[in-house]
């Protein structure tokens, strides 16, 4: 076998320089039947066994999340997740991340994202009907690349979903001193397919053609690999972009294309290339049907000329898929590309080698086990240790704690956490492919209509910071939270993803933050009967100034019955009654005044009552269901306070409420559930206090007080007039008019984005 | 031959790339600088000389909108 | 009566313009690259990103089969409705005066936006109530209408300018707040707003867009006012 051109035999240094550890080598060597692996071959191991590609780190912790349920039609390992909708279609959803390119270039970073996992969604079949995106910035009011940042994700995520016309229709963004080097950006898509065609990604049949289609292989990507290249090409480093660029409308003909390839019935597997290339997409379709694969360079279409073979298969050009076709269907397969005006070119063969093999025509280039590749990679076992230190510098505090609590809730809703997104989300087309019923700042989830007359609803959630005081509780507080929201427009959990955000797990105390919270994550989706069925891992979000504060980031599907009924966040009619539902005991610990405040984190956040709080939210969302409820609205950061405000803002009418032991009226189910305790003379933490299991709804009396039958109530006051009146324990504490709550909040983003 | 044309919004139109461009100068330091359009360039290998202005009439520049410069460069 | 929606790679409403179109009549897509229209009697250029948005919106898919045969079609008096991208191809196509320009913002907007419909007996509007606001929902980056002044003079003069957005509305600096405007002839229109995604309550925010398609059916079958 031919070296691979001019380029000699790479060393350990050269292992080294690509992330490879020494062991890692030896045992490729080994693998490789003890030879040493030429250049092709380095550059594809040092891939498939990178953190990104092999999980080294998570995988033996992912093992213990549950990933099963009576509506799982499609679990973790393939290219997306399914639930069955019950509406004769299923579901397909991710979310994945694309944090490290988008600090580096936040429009393109952001857009790549979409781009793809919309692939993802496709490559199983199903065509994508949602994007929502979940993103962590600096502090805008101190940072300039903070600033930087947002603008540029915003814009390349509406630009990439508003081009190929999948609408954008959640998402949440969060900004904390933590992540200003380490921007995350999370990219959830969902997509529907009739419930007999998804289709798998494991290559089969030796003897077919592996087909390449879509956009042609450029140099995108390549950043570190570049240290393989030859020496003559070495001098011309800015010829190798280290950014990937997206292209839409490209992705938009490759998706048609795509889904018309399955309809014809002329494939038999698909998968997306991402990240790696053609050297993960080949080799794990390879593995899955273990079967081998030959790939012949030379017959790749290339952006550029003398692109050398390991460039070729660690390309991240965008917009490309990989398929296994039949060779009776070669041919027509080539028609439906050109038809979508999408390139096209047979570039291989599946093989019983059980090998994956690098040919450039007949010269043998790489020859590699595909086990060795993709199943071989050594697992790490984490080493936690809780910290004895805290991790993270208290927040720079903008309130000094004097403040009137009227005051408060305004510095509250103009803070950058809890403004209005609208100058984000108007830069997003929420509404192309007219199902969107409940679009962003309507509902605590958005909702989209099914062909049948029910309707899925998704959200998408994680307070990190909750999760950096206690990387357990807070991580059962964020599956918690994606439900309640859910269960605010009257769906019931079908399914959940989740995206590990955390910093290098090498080090004992992010291993500990880890290994908590995938610990949360499963005791969670277990009680609320909502299964993992895909996700990705983002590990190594760390700078000099430290990690980011550890960010389990949830997106969760669910079901209503009947979409006409969704709930809505906002307040409907004057003279509705107002209650708090739930097992809510609101705490100062971690909240967003105590972080304004500039508090360091506690130690730990307070016990949660899991199955306390999963019925309140089943009651909840029953109600929703009957119509007995106006609005319905979780409350999450800035507490009771906070959520009457945006329940006001939302529908343009005030309240007049009532909190305190003894001053609302309490009511809850017979028997031995424990009340949910109340902060005693704190007004701070009574009104500004945060916790899980917490609902603020509004609706005719009767509905209300029949909510008791299973968990907690507190009538606290009634929708009322233009002002929002807060007493606690008999004292007026807050009076504001709502317009002028509706300004602050509607302004506190908007001169970002001026 | 080489050709390069230049398409810029005809005077008068309101261009806020040109006004948004111009406005973040100052911040980043460049003082005094004024009258900023932002238009678009088109790099081809043609035939003949020919055949430039009426591609350019026909596809490349909105005559509504748009000038055109043509540059012979090889 | 059939409408005939055309599909240009790049395209994101047309599959939504054929639903809205089957509340009132029959409704199929044309692909790009075909000349036959299949008998329809009315034509709507849908929104999206045809071929990218590449050199200008529009600029491209205006060149395609279809749209010389939608050319023909317009000349000899055919109702044709552009919808925002829709709208772009028609004005590259020299169907429709003017031309739409990036919006003043500099950023893609979409809002629920009100219209005021300016004259009530078009092809377009002959089915929407006198005096009342519609409420439409406005997605797009490049929607600010442009006219040189003559032609702006001639096109207020003749009563070309059928929509407007309403007082405050109007977020992309169009001239005039002009929303939407025909032809001379008055059988071509172009639309920034979409009414094809206001034909539910639930999910468009109203139905106000239905009137326009309602109109288009009367303008085919003859109708009278």
């Amino acid at each position: 076998m031919s070296g691979a051109g001019v380029a000699s035999l790479p060393t350990l240094d050269d292992a080294i320089a690509l992330g490879l550890t020494e062991s890692e080598y030896e045992l490729i060597c080994e693998k490789q039947g003890g030879r040493a692996p030429n250049q092709v071959e380095l550059a594809m191991y040092s891939l498939l066994w990178s953190e990104h590609c092999a999980y080294k780190h998570s995988r033996k912790l992912l093992r213990t999340l549950p990933t099963e349920g009576p509506h799982v039609v499609m679990g973790p390992g393939e290219n997306a997740g399914a639930v069955d909708t019950g509406a004769g279609l299923v579901c397909a959803f991710k979310v994945e991340s694309h944090n490290h390119p988008s600090a580096v270039e936040p429009f393109q970073g952001a857009a790549t994202g979409v781009g793809g996992i919309l692939r993802d969604i496709f490559a199983i079949g199903a065509r994508p009907v949602a994007v929502l995106d979940s993103l962590r910035f600096g502090e805008p009011g101190e940072s300039a690349r903070a600033r930087y940042l947002l603008d540029g994700a915003v814009a390349g995520i509406g630009h990439y979903g508003n081009s190929i016309g999948v609408p954008t229709i959640g998402g949440e963004v969060y900004f904390e001193a933590p992540y200003e080097q380490s921007c995350l950006v999370n990219a959830m898509a969902l997509g529907l397919a009739p419930k007999d065609q998804l289709v798998r990604s494991a290559a089969a049949g030796p003897g077919n053609v592996v087909v390449l289609f879509g956009a042609s292989t450029g140099r995108d990507g390549i950043g570190g690999a570049s240290v393989l290249a030859s020496a003559e090409l070495g001098e011309d480093e800015d010829k190798r972009p280290t950014v990937q660029v997206g292209d839409p409308f490209e992705e938009s003909k490759l998706l048609e294309c795509s889904l018309e390839l399955l309809e014809l019935g002329l494939i038999v597997a698909l998968q997306d290339l991402g990240a790696a290339g053609l050297t993960s997409s080949a080799s794990e379709m390879a593995s899955k049907g273990e079967v081998g694969i030959d790939i012949d360079i030379a017959a790749v279409p290339l952006r550029e000329a003398d692109m050398e073979p390991f460039e070729v298969m660690v390309s991240e050009s965008q917009e490309r898929m990989l398929c296994v076709v039949e060779p009776r269907n070669v041919e027509a397969v080539l028609a439906v590309c050109e038809k979508w005006e999408v390139g096209g070119a047979a570039i291989g063969f599946v093989t019983d080698s059980g090998r994956m093999r690098v040919l450039r025509d007949e010269e043998l280039l790489a020859d590699m086990p595909v086990r060795a590749l993709v199943d071989d990679c050594p697992l790490y076992d984490l080493a936690p240790a809780k910290p004895a230190q805290p991790l993270y510098e208290p927040p720079r505090a903008v309130l000094t704690g004097e403040e009137s609590p009227g005051e408060t809730l305004l510095a509250l809703l103009g803070s950058p956490n809890l403004a209005s997104r609208r100058p984000l989300f108007e830069q997003y087309d929420s509404i192309v492919g007219s199902r969107t019923i409940r679009r962003p700042e309507e509902a605590d989830a958005a909702v989209l209509a099914l062909p049948d007359g029910s309707a899925l609803a998704v959200s998408i959630d994680c307070n990190g910071r909750r999760v950096a005081a206690d990387p357990r509780r807070g991580t059962v507080a964020a599956v918690l939270e994606c439900a309640a929201n859910l269960a605010c427009v009257g769906a019931e959990p079908l399914g959940a993803t989740n995206n590990l955000n955390f910093g290098n797990p090498e080090k004992p105390h992010i291993a500990w933050q880890l290994s908590e919270s995938v610990a949360g994550l499963g005791e969670a989706c277990r009680a609320l009967d909502a299964p993992i069925v895909g996700g990705n891992v983002s590990l190594y979000n760390e700078g000099a100034t430290g990690p980011i504060y550890p960010t389990p980031v949830i997106g969760m599907v669910g079901r209503l019955p009947d979409g006409g009924r969704a709930g809505r966040l906002g307040f409907v009619n004057a003279a509705d009654t107002l209650a708090l539902v739930g097992p809510f005991a609101p705490s100062q610990a971690a909240s967003e005044l105590a972080k304004l405040r500039g508090q360091q984190l506690p130690d730990g956040l307070p016990e949660i009552d899991l199955a306390a709080a999963a019925e309140a939210l089943a009651a909840v969302r029953d109600a929703v269901r009957s119509g007995t409820l106006s609005s319905a609205h979780d409350v999450a950061e800035g507490g009771v306070a906070v959520a009457l405000a945006e329940s006001a803002i939302a529908g343009r009418l005030g309240a007049e409420v009532t909190l305190g032991e003894g001053h609302w009226e309490a009511l809850g189910p017979d028997g031995d559930l424990p009340d949910p305790g109340w902060p005693e003379g704190s007004a701070a933490a009574a009104l500004f206090g945060e916790g899980s299991g917490g609902i603020l709804v509004s609706g005719p009396e009767p509905g209300l007080r029949a909510l008791a039958a299973r968990t907690h109530v507190r009538l606290i006051g009634r929708v009322a007039g233009g002002r929002l009146r807060v007493s606690l324990d008999g004292h007026e504490l807050i009076d504001a008019d709502v317009a002028e709550l509706a300004a602050v909040h509607a302004e506190g983003l908007r001169e970002l984005f001026a | 031959m080489r050709a390069r044309v230049l398409i810029r919004p005809k005077a008068g139109i309101l261009d806020p790339q040109g006004v948004a461009v111009e406005r973040a100068l100052p911040a980043l330091g460049f003082e005094g600088v004024e009258n900023v359009h932002v238009g678009r360039l088109v790099e081809l290998d043609v035939a003949e000389e020919g055949q430039l202005a009426p591609l350019c009439e026909k596809l490349l520049a909105n005559p509504l909108v748009e000038d055109y410069e043509i540059e012979i460069v090889s | 009566m059939k409408f005939g929606v055309l599909q240009f790679p790049g395209s994101c409403d047309e599959v939504d313009a054929v639903e809205a179109a089957r509340h009132v009549g029959d409704a199929e897509l044309i692909w790009h690259r075909d000349r036959d229209l299949q008998g329809a009697d009315a034509i709507i250029v849908p929104g999206g990103f045809s071929y990218g948005d590449y050199l200008r919106a529009g600029a491209i898919a205006r060149f395609s089969e279809a749209m010389e045969s939608v050319i023909e079609f317009a000349r000899e008096g055919g109702p044709v409705l552009g919808i925002c991208n829709g709208f772009q191809v028609l004005c590259e196509a020299g169907l429709l005066p003017g031309a739409l320009l990036p919006n003043v913002n500099l950023r893609f907007t979409s809002r629920q936006v009100r219209l005021t419909v300016e004259q009530g007996e078009t092809a377009f509007t002959r089915a929407c109530t006198p005096g009342r606001e519609l409420s439409i929902p406005a997605k797009h980056s490049w929607g600010r209408y442009h006219a040189a002044p003559d032609t702006l003079a001639a096109i207020e003069h003749g009563g070309q300018v059928v929509f407007r957005y309403a007082p405050g509305e109007n977020f992309n600096g169009s001239l005039n707040d002009i929303a939407g405007v025909t032809n001379e002839a008055g059988n071509v229109m172009g639309l920034m707003p979409h009414p094809e995604h206001a034909v539910h309550e639930l999910t468009g925010g109203s139905k106000d867009g239905l009137c326009i398609f309602r109109s288009m059916r009367l303008a085919v079958e003859g109708v009278a006012a």
